[in-house]
């Protein structure tokens, strides 16, 4: 271990620069923020993840942002445990009937002001599943939706540019 | 694969039951099919594969779950999914359906009792702390340690097999790779594999290897994710951050060669939907000569580091009896002493062409299914040298052509948790009249409740996560 340790004082960090803002993104939130909240929240983000129905490939890529290469928090935004302590639920897969109650119950868990990003195809409009008996749709026809990162699944490049975009206005 | 399928009687469905039950031979799947349910059966010594259809009469058919455990959160999905009841099931509350489908309001669910004095419970979900998927655990607990942890699932169930219904084959593939995101290219592969058998087609041999490397890559990829999730999940960030690094190099690789940072819907039945990118054969040596000279580094780590061994060394034992009766797949069958590997039993192209070795322990604890994820990394990279090596050259892909008839079909492959079954019968027109879908993670699921018995709550993430089983696959 020491000698791992000891390697990476002497190697130049793997993270790689930042993307641009996304600029449909921009646009979306531009709506949906206002300055008093930026004043209230800081250069800080605390984000909830809430797969509500996904088929897991979401996840995993947003399990990416935390890695080496992307490095999240040097952004100042960090995953929380709890939507008691968030700012943004990150809302994954089409939301599914089974789910939908608990989506509602996080979402009103979360303090104000906040903000939820769809995260993916699935969560921007039910996807595929969209027909389902046993799918309600996307993310926004059950709460309400500032971000939307389309993809399948978004890359975590993609997530990021959104992220970013949604930090510029917000923070 | 087209194994015979054989209609039973009430007398041969028994007779079946009693096999299993007498652990003569495994249960590879169960499903509705109104007015019918069909069994799929494996007999582990020869690797044939049978499956059995009994027509229902009232909707009844005689429980499989009366006298074999593994059989009873299937039926209970049976009838959820299609209104056929098992009689005699010692369970018969609902499972994937929670009450809310046709608008009406959630149902109660009876969790089962725990008597003794100083007892409390700890419900979990379905929303969990992580960025995980969603499911409820109901934990029942004296003091720090677990009596009884039961799992209530279905929250994201989605109806993928009646959204296949009617749909053509393109669609339908599209939906199962989206079963499990994780194993998008195992369900891909397997639903291919199923189309193939029902039309009597054989896809081209570099097709073949060219979905053996992506079922390969995608197990790298995700055995890298779990090893250094499991030691984070013991408080060593360093495991996870330096596996972290060679997972996304692997999927940064992937998409060099295919593309796709998970291959989707790069495998169609026919063949594979695009070939290797020019440079991706030189990309992927490259790769495996990185993960060659760092990986090995990282086995040290994890074996020299005892505050780790401390905590899965005996943590989350999983009985080699309770992996058999339950037909365990992946590592946590092959970690507690039940080799099965579809690749090798009953074997597809092109794996019945290359060298490799299925290992197996018999501990049983979350050490002994690190172990195995670390074995089959080196496994996974020979068969990587091996594909690259030998890659064949000519067509990716056939047509596909309705055969004019009602056909069927079965494909069974090894994703990196364990085989995945997929059993399609399509119109004569190539539309999917039916088509199911069984992850490995039924025959999973059930066991961890067992493994967690008798350890601490603080222990049960690290547990989990050696298991790793899918929510999405078993709700879908």
């Amino acid at each position: 271990m020491r000698r791992a340790l000891f390697e990476s004082f002497t190697r130049r960090p793997l993270t790689e620069p930042p993307p641009a803002p996304d600029a449909a993104g921009l646009a979306e939130l531009a709506q949906s923020v206002n300055r008093a909240a930026r004043a209230k929240l800081g250069r800080s983000l605390s984000i909830r993840q809430v797969d509500a129905g996904s088929c897991n490939g979401c996840e995993l890529e947003i399990h990416a942002l935390n890695n080496a290469f992307y490095d999240l928090e040097r952004f100042g935004f960090h995953f929380v445990a709890s939507p008691r302590h968030a700012d943004v639920l990150m809302v994954t897969g089409p939301v599914t009937k089974n789910m939908r109650e608990a989506l509602l119950r996080t979402y009103n868990a979360t303090p104000d002001p906040k903000w939820v990003i769809a995260v993916g195809g699935c969560a921007a409009d039910g996807g595929l599943f969209a027909a389902s008996y046993a799918v309600t749709g996307g993310v926004k026809d059950v709460v309400p939706v500032d971000l939307t990162i389309p993809g399948c699944p978004p890359s975590p490049t993609a997530l990021l540019a959104g992220l970013l975009a949604l930090l510029q206005k917000a923070a | 694969m087209n194994p015979t399928r054989t209609v039973v009687n009430e007398q041969g469905w028994g007779k079946a039951i009693d096999r299993l039950a007498g652990g003569n031979v495994t249960l590879l799947g169960l499903w509705g099919d109104a007015p019918n349910v069909h069994m799929a059966l494996l007999d582990e010594s020869t690797g044939n594969i049978a499956v059995l259809t009994y027509a229902c009469t009232d909707g009844k058919y005689p429980s499989v779950g009366a006298k074999h455990a593994p059989a009873l959160r299937l039926e209970r999905a049976i009838r959820d999914l299609f209104k056929l009841d098992a009689v005699g099931s010692p369970d018969t509350r609902p499972w994937l359906d929670h009450g809310v489908w046709d608008g009406g309001q959630r149902t109660p669910y009876t969790f089962l009792p725990t008597e003794g004095e100083g007892l409390h419970q700890i419900p979990v979900g379905p929303v969990h702390a992580g960025i995980i998927e969603p499911g409820h655990f109901r934990f029942t607990a004296n003091g720090e340690h677990v009596v009884r942890l039961e799992q209530r699932l279905g929250y994201v169930h989605k109806g993928i097999e009646s959204l296949m219904t009617g749909a053509t084959l393109d669609d339908a593939a599209k939906l199962a790779a989206r079963s499990s995101g994780d194993s998008t290219v195992a369900y891909a592969f397997a639903f291919a594999r199923a189309a193939e058998a029902a039309l009597q087609l054989t896809a081209p041999p570099r097709a073949a290897y060219l979905r053996a490397l992506m079922a390969e890559i995608e197990r790298l990829a995700n055995h890298f994710g779990d090893i250094g999730a499991i030691c984070n999940d013991a408080s060593f960030a360093m495991m996870h951050a330096q596996c972290g690094i060679l997972r996304e190099r692997i999927l940064r690789a992937a998409e060099a060669c295919f593309g796709h940072r998970l291959m989707m819907d790069a495998i169609v039945p026919g063949g594979v939907a695009r070939d290797i990118a020019a440079e991706g054969t030189a990309r992927m040596a490259a790769l495996l000569t990185e993960i060659r000279r760092g990986f090995p580094r990282l086995i040290e780590l994890y074996d020299n580091t005892a505050s780790l061994q401390d905590r899965t060394v005996s943590t989350g034992v999983l009985r080699p009896a309770y992996a058999r009766q339950f037909g365990a797949g992946g590592y946590i069958g092959r970690a507690s002493g039940r080799g099965f590997d579809a690749r090798r039993t009953p074997g597809y192209a092109p794996y019945d062409d290359l060298a490799f070795e299925v290992p197996v322990l018999t501990a049983g604890d979350v050490n002994a299914r690190v172990w195995i994820r670390i074995r089959e990394v080196e496994q996974s990279l020979a068969l990587i040298d091996q594909i690259l090596n030998r890659l064949p050259a000519g067509t990716i892909r056939i047509d596909v052509e309705p055969k004019g008839e009602v056909c069927e079909g079965l494909g069974l492959t090894e994703a990196f948790r364990g085989d995945v079954l997929v059993w399609l019968r399509l119109d004569g027109k190539g539309r999917a009249e039916r088509c199911h879908l069984r992850d490995a993670s039924w025959f999973q699921w059930p066991l961890l409740e067992t493994a967690i018995e008798g350890n601490i709550v603080a222990d049960f993430p690290i547990c989990n996560k050696s298991f790793n089983c899918s929510y999405s696959g078993h709700d879908l």
